[in-house]
Formats: C-alpha cells, structure tokens, sequence
C-alpha cells in the first residue's frame, strides 16, 4: 500500500516534466531526420503530440481531484526549475496540447512539397515545448525561462519562408519581444531581490509586503506588464503580430492562438493573480490601469482590422483586439469577470485559430489573400467558409457560439464591480467586429464568384480542398459551438474557469 | 597519489608537443607532417583531459590538492596547486581544448600548418595547464610568458601579412603586460620575501604604498592580457586572422586565462588592499568594454571579427563584478557572486570556443566571412548554424544558458548592493548582443535550398555543437555542482 503510494508520488513528480518533454525530445529528433523521410517526421510529430494529449489528460484528472503535481530541479543554490500543474495553468496546458495536434496534422498538410520540413518541425516542437513550460511554470524564474526559449524558438518559423519579407517580419518580431523579455528579467530579478524566490500561489503573496516597500512594486509591476504586454500585442506593444503575419499560416495559428500571444495573456493573469493577488493589484491601483490599456486595445485594435483589406492582416488586428478581453477581465475586480477572461483564453484561441486555418485554405487552394478577392468563395469552397462564418460570428459575440460567453461574463462582472464604462468598451467592440466580419461573410456567401480566382489549386478527391487542410477548422469549429453551446456542461473551459476563479477567490 | 595527477596535467602535453616535433620527417629540404601526427596529437588532448578529469574528482571529493615538485618545500621550491576555482577553469579549458583538437583533424588540410600547429598547440595547453595549477606568483609568470608566445606563434600561422602584424603586436603587447606584472611580483617579493600566494595571504594584511603599487602594477598587466577596454585594442585582429581552432583557444581559454589571475589575486591576496574605488575602476572599464564591443561586434563585417569584439564585450561583463564582489561582506551572497562570475567565464569558454569553430567551417565552405554574403553557405551547413545559434544564445545570455543564470545573479547583486547602473548596461549588452548574433543566424533563413541533412562533416560539426551546447543547456540548466565544486555555500544568497 505504502509503495504504491510512494510509486504514485513520484510519479507525480515526473509528470509536469514529462509533459515538457513529450514535444521536446521528438522536436530534436526531427531537427537530424533527413529531408526527404516525410513518414518518419510524421511519425515523429504525431507520436508527441498524442502522447502529450494523453499525459495532460491524465493531468487534468489529478488536478480536478486536488492532486498535487510539482517537478523540481535546482539549477543553482537559491535558484529553482519548478513545474507544477495548478487549474490555471491546466487551463493553458489542455488548450495549446488540443490545438497544437491539431495544428501539427494542419501543419503537414500545408507544407507537403515545400523545403526545410525538418527544420519547420523542429521548431515547431521547441515552440509548443516552450509554451507547456510557461503554462506549468510554478515560480517566476521558471516563467522567465520558458518565455524567452519560446521568444527564441519562434523566430525561425516567424522566418521560415525565407523572402524578404519574411526576414524583416522575423527582425520586428524580434526586437519587439527580446526588448520585452529584458524588461521581464529586470523585473523578475528586482522582485526576487525584495522577496527571494517568487511562487505562484493562488491569492498571491506579496499582500503582506510593508507600505514602504509599496512604491518598488508598483514600479516592478510596470516592467513586467512591460514585458508580458509585448507578447500580448497590448496597445502601444503591438507592432511586431501585423508583421509577422508573413509567416505560413500553420505559425499564425501558433502566434495567434496557440503558444505566443497566449503566453502573454497567460503571464499577465499570472502576475495579477498570482504574484501581486488580485485585491492587493487593486489596492496599489495597478487594475485600472491595466484595465484602461485593454480597453484601448481593444478599440484601437478593432478599429485598424477594420481598415485593412489584406485578410491575414485584419486578423492579425482582431487578435490584437481580442486578446486585450483576456487582460480586461482579468482587470476588473471580481470573480465573474475574472472567469470571463479566463475563459476567453481558450474561447479566444480556439475561434482565431479557425479563421487562420480558413485563411490558410483560401490562400493554398484559391490563392485569395484579399478581403476583396473573397466574392463567392462560399460557393467554392462551403466547409471552410461554413468554419470561418463560425469563427467570425463567435468574434462578434453571437451566441450560442464561444465569444458570447466571455463577453456575457465580462459585461455581467463590470456591472457587479459597479465599473458600467466596461459595457461602453463592449458595445463599441462588438460594433466595430461586426463592421470588419460581416462584410466578409455577405461577400462569401452572397457575391457571384469570379469567373477565375487568383492561383487556383486543384488537389483532387472527394472534397474542395486537401483533406488534411480541411477537417482541422471544421473540429476547432465544432468546438466553438460545443464551448458555447455546452458551455454549463462538466469539464467545459467555462465549468474549469470558476474552477479556478473560486481558487483565486479563496471563495 | 592524486596530488601527482597536478604534475602530470602539465607534463602530458608537454611530452606530446614534444613527440609532435619527433615524428617530423624530412625529404631532402622538405619537411613533412608524419600520417602519425594528428594521432600523437588526439592521444596526447586525450590523455590531459582525462588527467584533468580525475584530478577535477579528486578535488570535488578531497577538497585542494597541493603538490611540492622534487620535495623542495616552500619558500624555495616550486609548487602546484588545485583548488575548486583552478579545477573548474581546468575542467573548462581542458574540455574545450579536447574539442578544439578534434576540430584540428578535420580542419587543416595543408601538411604545413598542421606540422607546425600540433607542437605549438600541446605547448600552450601545457603552458595553460601550468598556470592554472601554479602557487606562486613567479612561477605564474613564467607560465604566462610561455603562454603568450605559443599564443602569438599559433596566432600568425596562416602566414598572412595580417596575421603576422597582428601577432606581432599580440607578442609586444604581451610582453609589456607580463613584464609589468612581474614588476609588481618585484616589488612584493622585496616586501615579503615569499612569492607563494598562500604565505603572502597571510602576511599582507595591513594596505601600505607598496601592497597597493603592487596591485596596480600586477592588475594593469594582466588586464592587457585580458584584453580589457580600452587595452583591447590588439584583440581583435589577432584572434579574427588566426586559424579557427586557435582563434577559439586564443578567445575561449588564454584571455580567460588572465582574468583568472586577476580573480584569484583580488579574492585571495589583495582583498585587504583593494579598495571600493578601485574595484569601481574595474567595473566602469567593463561596462565600457561591454557597450563598446557589443557595438563594434554590431558594426563587424566579418564574422570572426564580430566573433572576437564579442570577446571584448564578455570579459566586460566579467569584471562588472568586481565591484559587486568589493561592496558584498563575506557570506552566502559574496559567495553567489563568486559563483556566477566563475559560471560566466566558464560558459563563456565554451560559447566562444563553440562559435569561432563554428564559424571557422563557414569560412572554409564559403572561402570567406564576409557576413552579408554569407546566406548560401550558413544555409548549407544546419549543424554548424546550430552550433552558431546555441553559442549565440549564451552569448547574449538567454535561458538556459549558464550566462542567464550569471547575469540574474549579476543583476540581483547589484540591485542587493544598490549599485543600479549596472542594470542598464546589462540590458544593453543584452539587446546588443542580440542584434549582433540575429544578424548572423537570418542569413541562414533564405530561399536557397533545402540541406538534404543536418550533419555535413561530423569531425568538425560535432565537437562545435557540442561545446556550444554545453554553455547553452548543460551549464545553465546544471549549475548546482559549480557551488560544490568552489566550496561554496550552499544556501543561497537570498
């Protein structure tokens, strides 16, 4: 009895770590697979990104039932590696896992005959590696860490197409983020230097600092919000995501949706909650100030995806805008908006990584890259415009689709928190998304096709595109509906959101 | 027994540079390289390292070894010693010069270079070998002096007129550098009438006029030798125009070298003597070598002169410690300090080491290092491009190299001990370094097409990879035995 107890704890000590690994030994096996062996890469992808979907599901049992899962490793005396699986970070976990396998059948179908697989894949792993690693990370140090390898591990697939365009995309992409991540460090260690190592703790752990010490946090927190919102594209940070749209789209969807703007949307609910604890964020006055960033973001961000008729272009902006929700509900005081931009975080990721996919199907089969070229391609091309319609109706907050629900919850927690302007910043967002979707869906749907398109691509089979480019934005839009339809169902992101918001609460 | 090993980490190189000069035949008045060469050459890297690695065990489990040649005691005789900071920077050097060798097999295709290159190369090592294990302050500098002339004649090895110029000036720089600091050996020894560092330890407690003349004299020379701004002058174009397994030996282990010294004097002799001030002195010269290399490393348009004005911007880094170190009282978070400056210089070893071999393949597959017409080529060879990228990586000092975990524990001391100017010139080298390194690596993301494999020639790729790998994984993510190895205080410095 006392063995298998011991058996089970060790295990769980191995987990977090394995989980990390189970995309990064494979990455680097990729990286030394010849060019030309397509089956073994494949192989190789699809055995990770399984094995990773079967740890984490076992992750979120032991989380959902109170299991403690914590790996440990010192790198130096007073500095330490540590994973450790709380609601939170299983909530970013289980949404980059879901979506990178997705992602990485996606992924293959896309660059199929284009040069430097092996490479791609690689960094691909590194990328979602990385990213699993902020998710788990249990103390700043660990976040810093994996926050910069994944800074590191995107910029050659920011580059991958190797024009000069690309090039230039991945230059921005870098010296926005690396500027960021120097910003990050200065804050981490001066943090440290006040409180020694710095643990995530639900509720936070600086609420007890002296009133002395109260002008150095406000301070740090700057420089981390600095460095976090860099990442989340907050508005004036957000230069580098419309330029790195020259990526492949599978990297959007990963900018996008999976590992990047996530990473930093993650990080800021991270410090908000969990280092500085939410009542004490608000009683510094550090919420407003967050709160009134997001909701600048969110109208600036709506307003340029308005202006651009490039597709990827727009949304790049709309994830600009969207992001910003996460940050928005992390900033109002309150449980109900906090599981709002929880919830979003997932709600989010799912919805744009279906528009991406779609753009990327649009632009490989027909060759459209332009809003303007997209008349009639509902006729063309059903399934994919049937996904994108999802998505794009989801943005707008149509329910019963994924966005409505975080927008419900937003506007509801403003209103408990007694901050109505919030309802304002929703109403105008919501106005400008469906001032930038809804001329897109009514093109698509309702204009005569051209009698040519652009680059048309003709893949044969059964279905309008290749299959493998296909089903992924028709499962993720499955799942749009699914999350918004089920949204009260057990396991739901909504049901894990107040899952974890009850923790914060200490409710 | 394992005091012995101490003698044999110096002798076994010496031996072999011995034998390499043997097995030269002659063809009427032609010398030729025997095909036993490059074997006598690997036996002999082979055979140091392993000593160094039993005698880095048997200081990790009996603490500092100490060895009386002949059984003469001091103060006549000449001693060897190791302790946790010479086995460390034995361990580093010796493991980078055991890549470095392997590197030379592949890399010299000429009969002539790599006659003359064995001989002269397992000198140096012995020569490095002998100055990290020496205990007292002569027998350091004959050690130096014997270094820098093996260093400036492997450095003129291509026979170039750049080459030759710039180590012609490498060897009168390094003459006046250890001349000097034999002056201020001078002027202890008239003082005290010791030169063992222990026994002068001991006695130099109270500051005077002599003690701290000493400490200028000794310090100023040996920072020549370390290339610190603004005597870095000479670096450059010695290290970017010597061979690529010397220029990484020339960067990675004898500037090192030098800033060891430097180290060990400040921690164990002149503690008593240095005042904050002067620590200060060093400290503002290694930010200005930190901003002013991460600069001209920019601006480089070859690749290994981008790599060696790097070097002048990490040892930078590497004295912006002193004056955190002069400003921490003994304890865990003076000893954190020692920690990390150690853990810099190591990784920087291995960065740089990895990086100059990397880029020595470069030049040789593309005929030159012109770094904007490099992109065909870097994208050709993914391996070496990979060794450039993790080498870069520590460079710039990302996670998880050992420099990440150097520059938080830098910054955290000075932010500890208030010293705030410290966080912006990190930043920027930071940033610098970047800017510097990327430009590199995105000349290996262009259209040219796809390497069909990732090793090209394993000889010379894998040793590169492997020593950038160290600093840029093994070193960050493992450090905790550094603290051990050093005797250090294990609790932390928080």
């Amino acid at each position: 009895m006392s063995d298998s107890l011991l058996l089970s704890e060790s295990l769980s000590g191995l987990l977090p770590g394995a989980i990390v690994l189970s995309s990064l030994l494979p990455g680097l096996f990729i990286f030394l697979v010849r060019e030309e062996s397509h089956r073994l890469r494949s192989i190789l992808n699809l055995f990770g990104a399984i094995l990773k979907l079967v740890l984490v599901g076992v992750l979120i049992w032991g989380v959902y039932l109170g299991q403690v899962y914590e790996s440990r490793l010192t790198i130096a005396p007073g500095l330490e590696l540590v994973l450790h699986a709380d609601a939170l970070s299983v909530l970013f976990v289980t949404l980059s896992t879901v979506l990178w396998l997705i992602t990485t059948v996606y992924a293959i179908g896309y660059l199929e005959h284009s040069p430097n697989r092996s490479r791609f894949f690689g960094f691909f792993s590194l990328c979602v590696s990385a990213t699993v690693g902020v998710a788990l990370a249990g103390n700043l140090l660990t976040f810093v860490i994996f926050y910069e390898i994944l800074t590191l591990a995107t910029y050659p697939l920011v580059a991958h197409r190797g024009t000069p365009d690309a090039t230039r995309g991945a230059k921005i992409y870098l010296a926005y983020t690396l500027t960021g991540g120097v910003s990050l460090l200065i804050g981490a260690v001066w943090l440290r230097t006040l409180t020694g190592p710095v643990d995530f703790v639900a509720g936070g752990v600086l609420s007890g600092m002296p009133t002395s010490l109260h002008g150095q946090l406000i301070g740090i927190f700057a420089l981390l919000l600095a460095g976090l919102g860099v990442k989340a594209a907050l508005v004036p940070l957000h230069g580098w995501l419309p330029q790195s749209m020259v990526a492949p789209a599978p990297v959007s969807s990963l900018l996008h949706a999976v590992a990047v703007v996530k990473a930093g949307a993650f990080g800021i609910i991270r410090v908000v909650y969990d280092v500085y604890g939410v009542t004490f964020a608000d009683s510094l006055g550090l919420l407003s100030v967050l709160a009134a960033l997001a909701s600048l973001t969110i109208i600036y961000g709506s307003y340029q995806a308005l202006r651009q008729d490039g597709l990827k272009k727009r949304l790049a902006y709309s994830t600009v805008s969207q992001v910003a929700y996460i940050a928005l509900g992390a900033s109002i005081l309150g449980p109900v908006a906090t599981v709002g931009g929880l919830v979003h975080l997932v709600h989010q990721g799912i919805m744009k990584i279906t528009l991406f996919f779609c753009a990327g199907n649009y632009a490989e089969t027909l060759g459209v890259h332009q809003v303007s070229e997209m008349d009639g391609v509902g006729k063309r091309m059903p399934w994919t415009t049937l996904a994108f319609s999802i998505g794009a109706l989801g943005m707008i907050g149509i329910p019963p689709i994924a966005g409505f629900i975080s927008k419900w919850y937003i506007g509801l927690g403003a209103v408990q928190a007694g901050q109505q302007w919030v309802l304002l910043v929703l109403a105008a967002s919501t106005l400008l998304n469906a001032g930038y979707f809804l001329p897109i869906l009514y093109r698509a749907w309702f204009r005569p096709p051209p009698a040519d398109w652009p680059k048309e691509h003709v893949f044969g089979g059964r279905f309008e595109t290749m299959g493998a480019l296909l089903w992924p934005p028709i499962i993720t839009a499955a799942l749009c509906l699914i999350a918004g339809l089920l949204a009260a169902a057990p396991f739901s992101p909504l049901e894990w959101a107040e899952l974890i918001a009850q923790r914060e609460y200490g409710l | 027994m394992s005091a012995e090993l101490l003698a044999f980490a110096v002798a076994v190189p010496l031996l072999g540079a011995m034998l390499a000069v043997v097995t030269v035949t002659r063809q009427g008045s032609e010398t030729r390289a025997s095909p036993l060469l490059n074997w006598v050459g690997l036996i002999t890297a082979t055979l140091t390292t392993l000593v160094i690695i039993f005698m880095t065990g048997a200081v990790w489990q009996q603490g500092p070894l100490r060895l009386e040649l002949g059984g003469w005691g001091v103060p006549l005789g000449i001693a060897l010693r190791a302790d946790g900071l010479s086995a460390a920077m034995l361990a580093m050097a010796n493991l980078v010069a055991l890549g470095t060798s392997l590197y030379a097999t592949g890399y010299f295709r000429s009969n002539d270079e790599a006659l003359h290159f064995w001989p002269l190369w397992l000198l140096l090592w012995a020569a490095l070998n002998g100055l990290f294990l020496a205990a007292d302050l002569f027998n350091l500098y004959v050690m130096l002096e014997l270094l820098g002339l093996a260093a400036a004649a492997l450095g003129a090895l291509t026979g170039s007129r750049d080459a030759v110029s710039a180590n012609l000036r490498y060897l009168l720089v390094g003459l006046l550098g250890s001349m000097t600091y034999l002056l201020g050996v001078a002027l202890l020894y008239t003082a005290y009438g010791t030169m063992d560092m222990s026994l002068l330890a001991d006695v130099m407690r109270a500051p005077g006029p002599t003690d701290g003349t000493a400490l200028v004299l000794m310090t100023a020379g040996l920072a020549l030798k370390a290339a610190l701004f603004p005597l870095h002058f000479w670096l450059p174009p010695a290290h970017a125009n010597a061979p690529a397994p010397v220029s990484a030996a020339l960067s990675a282990l004898v500037v090192k070298a030098a800033f060891y010294l430097i180290l060990r004097l400040w921690l164990e002799l002149f503690a008593p003597v240095a005042t904050f001030g002067a620590s200060m002195v060093l400290g503002l010269l290694g930010a200005s070598a930190v901003v002013w290399g991460s600069w001209r490393a920019l601006r480089a348009e070859r690749l290994k002169l981008l790599a060696a004005y790097s070097t002048v911007a990490q040892i930078g880094y590497l004295f912006l410690f002193f004056p955190l170190l002069a400003a921490t009282p003994p304890g865990p978070a003076h000893d954190q300090l020692v920690a990390a400056v150690v853990l810099m210089a190591l990784t920087h070893g291995f960065a740089k080491a990895g990086l100059f071999l990397a880029a020595g393949l470069v030049q040789q597959q593309a005929g030159h290092d012109r770094i904007n017409e490099l992109g065909g080529t870097a994208q050709h060879l993914p391996a070496t491009v990979f060794a450039i990228a993790l080498a870069g990586s520590s460079l710039i000092g990302l996670p998880p190299s050992g420099s990440f975990i150097s520059k938080w524990l830098l910054m955290q001391g000075a932010l500890e001990t208030g010293q705030w100017w410290i966080i912006p010139v990190a930043a920027s080298g930071t940033l610098l370094a970047a800017a510097y390194i990327f430009r590199v690596l995105s000349r290996a993301f262009g259209l040219e097409p796809t390497p069909l494999r990732f090793v090209t020639d394993a000889r010379t790729e894998v040793p590169a990879l492997t020593l950038a790998l160290i600093s840029a994984a093994a070193l960050g993510l493992a450090a905790g035995p550094l603290w051990t190895l050093l005797g250090l205080d294990a609790g932390g410095g928080a």
